[in-house]
């Protein structure tokens, strides 16, 4: 079983293998950055992401506003960088919730029969709906704020978890020494919580890394459109929603801030790429 | 014959079901409005009666399960709702704004399957080479990109840069037919090129796949051409988890282009869902969903009935 030979595996053997993997490696240290830069933005970020100042409005990227300024002058360096705190937010909520949804209804539907048919049909019904529309009209139906585009995006992207999770289980329940649990008689809870779900750690770990990174897309999307997080705070969809007036002339408005959202969503499959190997190395063979 | 039509028997059942999960699921969204759907709809300035009249019309007055019936029973008899902002049924303001989002997915999916067939099966072929190396690069940094990014990019230089195409808009029912199409070239490669990305990823990984198995190894030793042993048996063999991939790839063109349609101002469906959520109309919400939804699942049973075609050993 691939997923209980990558829990076993070394620290050591598992960094070398993440120095191993070049690619893992970058998606690793773009994350890093990203996660660290995010966390110390009143620190590392020049200016206040609110700040204004008419007179230096549109300016061109230079050596005192690295990205240069908006329609507002304010600086969109500083901008992009706060902007990461609520993508890296609202990113990490969705995982969480996803997970938690995911995990409860993919370990139901793999491990107990009668369940499986009406959650695998409920999830199928789930997978029916194009994220991003199922998104807005949870967020329509609940009302635009922060909480809410975590909610509908974390139900948006629980069926992903949940297939995942129920193929794993599935597999799991057949295996010897979780027969002989039950066969022992131990309690189903703890079945589930000592067998199961530990051996569940890798795909979802695998999974959860890709949902991070759609859940990025995703809030970009939302705060685009205007339905996403409030217009106040700045997130990298919002800023390229009022920088795409001036994009004519000012370029800059929409080049850093997509940049960010590329690099960020990038390293996130880099590294969940490079995860997925190191679950099953077998994959990465293939790639 | 009889096994075809078993299996389409069988796929039909579970269509079904899905297909009522799909309506419930929609009608449970609406539902879920913390307070009163009517009164938000309204918004702060419309007055008790105004609301009154609303639940009434959205037939928001009666039990929660007749109201399911009476929703389950519309859709039967072809009834989405009405629109409360544009006055007019639901199916009509759908109807009216098909055409540019049907042609923007075709297309987008034409360009897809147009650059990730060819790219992905000669990465495989060409597996570790300088090639293989940059399409593998390639392809992770174009699934990074949102689409709508992507999209202002190319007006800018495309549009706004060299003018050889709109940077928006779609014409109306006036403007010749070709000259429509002209304004869906930017949106649709947009879309296409960030959609080709997963398409090249898996035909490479399932022609990797098959490359190596004896049937082609035994079609090699027979002297059959490279073409021939790639396209006829290769290619014939990895094309399962190929169509899987492109069925997929459509619900993801459909999400993106709610957010295309916006960047483009083309009048859409994404347009009309987006224009309808910001003014809280649920009817028209609620009909998009349930609409594109259905089609997601007709696809994939379409899909479904492609494996019995490509490969006669699989059982539904």
């Amino acid at each position: 079983m691939t997923t209980m030979a990558s829990l076993s595996m070394p620290f050591a053997s598992g960094l070398r293998r993440l120095f191993g993997n070049r690619a893992m490696l970058f998606g690793a240290i773009i994350l890093a950055i990203v996660i660290l830069a995010a966390l110390l933005a009143p620190w590392v970020a020049p200016y206040a992401p609110n700040k204004l100042s008419i007179i230096n409005k549109l300016k061109p990227p230079s050596m005192t506003n690295f990205f240069g300024t908006d329609e507002f002058g304010r600086d969109i360096f500083s901008r992009a960088i706060f902007a990461g705190r609520i993508s890296l937010l609202v990113s990490l909520g969705v995982v969480v919730i996803s997970t938690v949804l995911g995990v409860i209804l993919g370990v139901a539907a793999g491990f107990f029969r009668r369940l499986d048919a009406p959650i695998s049909r409920l999830l199928d019904a789930m997978m029916s709906f194009p994220d991003i529309l199922l998104a807005i009209a949870l967020v329509a139906a609940l009302g635009p704020s922060l909480t809410t585009v975590i909610l509908a995006l974390g139900i948006t992207y629980a069926p992903r978890l949940a297939r995942i999770v129920r193929g794993s289980t599935l597999v799991l329940r057949e295996l010897p020494y979780i027969e002989a649990a039950v066969a022992m008689g131990l309690p189903t809870w703890q079945i589930l919580a000592r067998h199961v779900l530990l051996n569940l750690a890798s795909p979802i770990l695998v999974q959860a890394t890709f949902v991070f990174a759609s859940a990025m897309l995703a809030e970009a999307s939302l705060s685009f459109l205007g339905v996403g997080v409030s217009t106040d705070m700045p997130t990298w969809g919002t800023m390229l929603a009022s920088g795409r007036e001036y994009m004519n002339n000012a370029p800059w408005l929409m080049v850093f801030p997509g940049l960010a959202i590329v690099f960020s969503v990038l390293s996130l499959q880099l590294l969940g790429d490079g995860l997925r190997d190191l679950v099953d190395p077998r994959l990465a063979k293939e790639s | 014959m009889a096994r075809i039509a078993q299996a389409l028997l069988k796929r039909l059942g579970g269509m079904a079901i899905v297909l009522a999960l799909v309506v419930t699921v929609v009608f449970i969204i609406v539902r879920v409005t913390p307070g009163d759907p009517a009164a938000v709809m309204l918004g702060s300035d419309a007055t008790p009666a105004d609301i009154a009249q609303l639940r009434t019309k959205m037939g928001l007055d009666a039990p929660l399960l007749m109201q399911y019936g009476q929703f389950v029973l519309g859709i039967l008899q072809g009834d989405l709702g009405q629109s409360i902002f544009l006055n007019q049924p639901v199916t009509t303001a759908l109807a009216a704004r098909a055409e540019p989002t049907f042609f923007l997915t075709l297309f987008s999916i034409l360009i897809a399957v147009g650059i990730a067939l060819p790219v992905g099966i000669l990465s495989a072929v060409k597996r570790g080479t300088v090639f293989d190396q940059i399409v593998v690069t390639l392809t992770m940094v174009a699934a990074s990109v949102p689409s709508f990014w992507l999209g202002l990019i190319l007006i800018q230089v495309f549009a706004v840069g060299q003018g050889w195409f709109p940077a928006s808009g779609y014409g109306g029912p006036e403007t010749p037919f070709l000259e429509r199409l002209h304004h869906l070239v930017l949106p649709a490669v947009a879309l296409g090129v960030v959609n080709s990305a997963l398409i090249t990823r898996f035909t490479r990984a399932a022609m990797l796949d098959v490359l190596g198995d004896d049937y082609v190894r035994t079609a090699r030793a027979k002297g059959a051409g490279e073409g021939r042993v790639i396209l006829k048996h290769a290619l014939k063999n990895a094309m399962i988890p190929i169509i899987t991939v492109i069925g997929l790839s459509v619900a993801m063109l459909v999400a993106g282009a709610v957010v295309t349609e916006t960047v483009f101002g083309l009048p859409g469906v994404g347009n009309l869902v987006v224009s309808a959520v910001l003014r809280r109309d649920y009817p028209v919400i609620q009909g998009a969903l349930l609409v594109v939804a259905a089609i997601y699942v007709l696809i994939n049973f379409i899909v479904d009935m492609l494996y019995i075609l490509v490969d006669p050993r699989v059982r539904l």
